[in-house]
């Protein structure tokens, strides 16, 4: 995706509130504001590590959404208000960044511990550790407060408005989201994130090269830490608190279905299949028997996975091949990262 | 950009379904109708005792003709996987995409807990509890657009404790159960009572999911006089076959969720220890109130050949008692929630009524319910075992008679907190 569609999609989302007030009732374009789009860019940022690992590094990981609950787990114990108090007493100002540095913490030692495993293997480890924290943190109850989680996590308030107002909401996940799509594109550009591709392609080469294949590893998956922190810290906020549903199996599963069905062949895949996630997780109902409506969310991302095995990103970007073949080659595609 | 695109498409699926959904309504003349959302598991754990939970829903909607003051009852459904983040995400949803006026449901515990808090930041807007049981849904914290005319795990277990050490005169019980909320909360209830009549008792827990319980077993002390077990569906039928194959043969006394359909339908071992096991809870299959009987025989009419269950779940009657509760307060206000619903919360508040078990319901100042619960023994009947009610502990509050101060004060239950405080 080109640096202009990424601008023109930003400017679209910015005034996505505004544009959703023309067409809709008051309160609904609120609910899509805060609940479809507000929703995805949250979501989407914990996708955005996954993609991260899987575009640029090569590495699926299912601890993503371990990794942000975590970082959700960390604010919930620490924050003022949080109903169990365990820690408590913290102000959001220090509370959010301990909650990082946790995350962070925990992708490093994640990618520590799966540092020298690949493909089916690294899928596995990760769902072990990510299942491991789940059901430690379902039947631990001086800290994680057991199956019930913690909750009252109401989030700060900035500028005299309460951090549930559906507009600041958004626009602190949009803010949030727009600065870590343009870190990751940075990253990616530097040597570091140079490495990392190399790695991808072939990681003996590399260290054919001198560059140590470990360390780089383990940063990356630091660095994706940070990322899915900075999500969980907005979906716990989200979602009033934090309990071991937000992160167990299904939740996991989520994540990658919204990496997969967006596309693992660029960073912009996460968001895209974040929206398409949220309006059908969220529609799905309506459309279709109550009864069975995960049958039609089952159906279309197994359609786009059939259509596309690159996700949306992937189709949109040979569609425009299609129509400028002259073009085509300009931004070459990563391997798909499931075959490593 | 393809979302756009998919976004426009989802609009014009969701604007033409309201569309749709306004057509039936011009009915009843001026009126618009009352927006009733539903959400309950249909998906999950409990996907079973959510479909029951709407069968009931249905079954009293369509006996009143969906009209209840005056007004027409559009009645959404929406579906969770009992996870608190699921049921909140559809609660947004039904209240702010769709429209709502008041939400019935949730089923589990953390997600009560979860739309307590939601219905906090709400104006205008009432959620009445599904079935959820959790104590701090009301106890702790509560918020003033949350209902619950249901009772809570902790009352279930009211009058066991003193029929265990009263009645059947056990001086000591060891109690086995699981690692997480529920039983916590039952256990609580339990020992509050049976240890101030003078009880002594063990305490053995284990994860929920646990398979082996062989060292457990082996830990039951020989002076316990009977057994007191609180797992729920395959735990508590693995607790209870390794127990019976051991050749265990204490009294059994039950959690409110161990009579369900995974442990009477399924054969074995457990089955003889099983039969004559006292429970509490807030229903039984055979309770002889004409209420109860009445409804009994109009769900078994409505659902028979559409897959019900012999008799109405657990989950299906505190549905329906939490209706019940919504339905009586429209009647009330005549249909009328202007002015942010503030007269039909104040009817509900005041509301008091007989439920499907014939147990009076009124609400406590922190809108929870204060009902009666049944004490129940499982029976053999036409070869099939049954819980039937034998005693009934009338106007159970949510705090099992102590003062709210001195109950607040003994702390949240956990492991650490049975609840088993000696009287002084």
């Amino acid at each position: 995706m080109s640096a202009r569609l990424s601008l023109l999609a930003l400017a679209l989302l910015v005034l996505a509130p505004a544009l959703l007030g023309l067409v809709l009732p008051p309160n609904q374009a609120q609910f899509w504001t805060a609940n479809i789009l507000g929703r995805a860019l949250v979501y989407g940022i914990v996708a955005l590590s996954l993609t991260f690992l899987a575009t640029y590094g090569g590495f699926v990981s299912l601890a993503q959404m371990t990794l942000a609950g975590i970082a959700g787990y960390a604010l919930a114990i620490l924050v003022e208000g949080a109903v169990p108090g365990i820690v408590g007493g913290l102000p959001y100002a220090a509370a959010v960044p301990a909650a990082l540095l946790a995350a962070t913490l925990a992708g490093l030692l994640v990618g520590a511990i799966a540092v020298r495993t690949r493909d089916i293997y690294l899928l596995m480890i990760t769902l072990a550790l990510a299942m491991g924290v789940a059901r430690f943190a379902e039947s631990n109850i001086d800290w994680f407060n057991g199956y019930e989680g913690i909750r009252n996590v109401v989030g700060p308030v900035l500028f005299g408005v309460p951090f549930r107002d559906p507009h600041l909401f958004y626009y602190v996940a949009l803010a949030a989201a727009a600065a870590l799509y343009a870190g990751v594109l940075y990253l990616v550009r530097t040597p570091f994130g140079l490495v990392l591709q190399g790695i991808r392609d072939n990681p003996r080469r590399v260290a054919a090269l001198g560059y140590d294949v470990s360390l780089h590893r383990i940063a990356a998956f630091g660095v994706a830490g940070f990322i899915a922190g900075c999500g969980g810290v907005l979906t716990t906020i989200y979602n009033i608190g934090i309990s071991p549903g937000s992160i167990g199996l299904g939740a996991s599963v989520n994540i990658l279905i919204i990496s997969v069905i967006g596309g693992l062949g660029h960073p912009a895949g996460a968001f895209v299949g974040s929206l398409i996630f949220a309006v059908f997780d969220t529609f799905a109902a309506s459309l279709y028997d109550r009864d069975r409506f995960n049958t039609l969310i089952g159906l279309v991302f197994l359609g786009i996975v059939l259509a596309s095995p690159d996700g949306i990103v992937g189709l949109a970007r040979r569609l425009g091949g299609l129509r400028r073949p002259s073009r085509a080659g300009e931004q070459p595609a990563p391997r798909p990262a499931e075959t490593g | 950009m393809t979302p756009t695109l998919t976004r426009r498409q989802a609009l014009a699926g969701a604007g033409s379904l309201t569309l749709a959904g306004t057509f039936p309504a011009p009915a009843i003349a001026q009126n618009a109708p009352i927006k009733l959302g539903g959400l309950t598991t249909l998906e999950g754990p409990f996907a079973t005792g959510g479909q029951d939970a709407y069968r009931c829903v249905q079954m009293e909607l369509e006996r009143i003709n969906h009209t209840a003051g005056g007004r027409r009852i559009e009645f959404i459904r929406e579906s969770s996987n009992a996870r608190a983040d699921v049921a909140l995400a559809r609660a947004r949803k039904l209240v702010e995409q769709d429209g709502v006026d008041i939400v019935l449901g949730p089923l589990s515990g953390a997600e009560g807990i979860a739309l307590k808090d939601y219905s906090a930041t709400l104006t205008g807007k009432t959620i009445v509890n599904g079935s959820s049981a959790a104590a701090d849904t009301t106890l702790r914290n509560p918020s003033k657009n949350f209902f619950r005319f249901s009772t809570d795990g902790t009352q279930w277990m009211a009058g066991v404790g003193n029929y265990v050490r009263k009645t059947l005169n056990i001086p000591e019980v060891c109690v086995v159960a699981g690692d997480y909320a529920f039983p916590y909360a039952q256990v609580f209830g339990f020992s509050l009572e049976y240890c101030r009549a003078g009880g002594k008792a063990t305490y053995l827990w284990s994860p929920l999911g646990t398979t082996d319980y062989a060292s457990q077993i082996a830990q039951i002390p020989k002076s316990a006089g009977a057994l007191v077990v609180v797992h729920g569906g395959t735990d508590g039928l693995a607790f209870m076959t390794q127990y019976a194959q051991a050749g265990g043969s204490l009294p059994i006394i039950g959690g409110s969720i161990m009579a369900d359909q995974t442990m009477m339908s399924a054969r074995g071992p457990h089955r003889k220890l099983m039969t004559g096991m006292v429970s509490g809870g807030p229903i039984a299959d055979v309770n002889d109130d004409p209420n109860w009987n009445e409804f009994v025989a109009r769900y078994r009419k409505r659902w028979a050949n559409e897959g019900g269950f012999q008799s109405p779940s657990i989950h299906g009657v505190n549905y329906t008692t939490n209706l019940q509760g919504i339905l009586g307060a429209l009647e009330e206000v005549r249909g009328d929630l202007s002015g942010d619903q503030q007269a039909f919360q104040a009817a509900l508040a005041k509301r008091r009524f007989k439920n499907p078990m014939g147990a009076e319901v009124s609400l406590d100042h922190n809108r929870q319910a204060v009902s009666d619960i049944f004490l129940t023994k499982i029976e053999e009947r036409e070869g099939k075992p049954v819980t039937v009610a034998f005693a009934r502990a009338a106007q159970i509050n949510q705090t099992l008679g102590v003062p709210e101060a001195q109950f607040l004060a003994l702390g949240a239950p956990s492991r650490n907190n049975t609840g088993c405080i000696v009287a002084g």
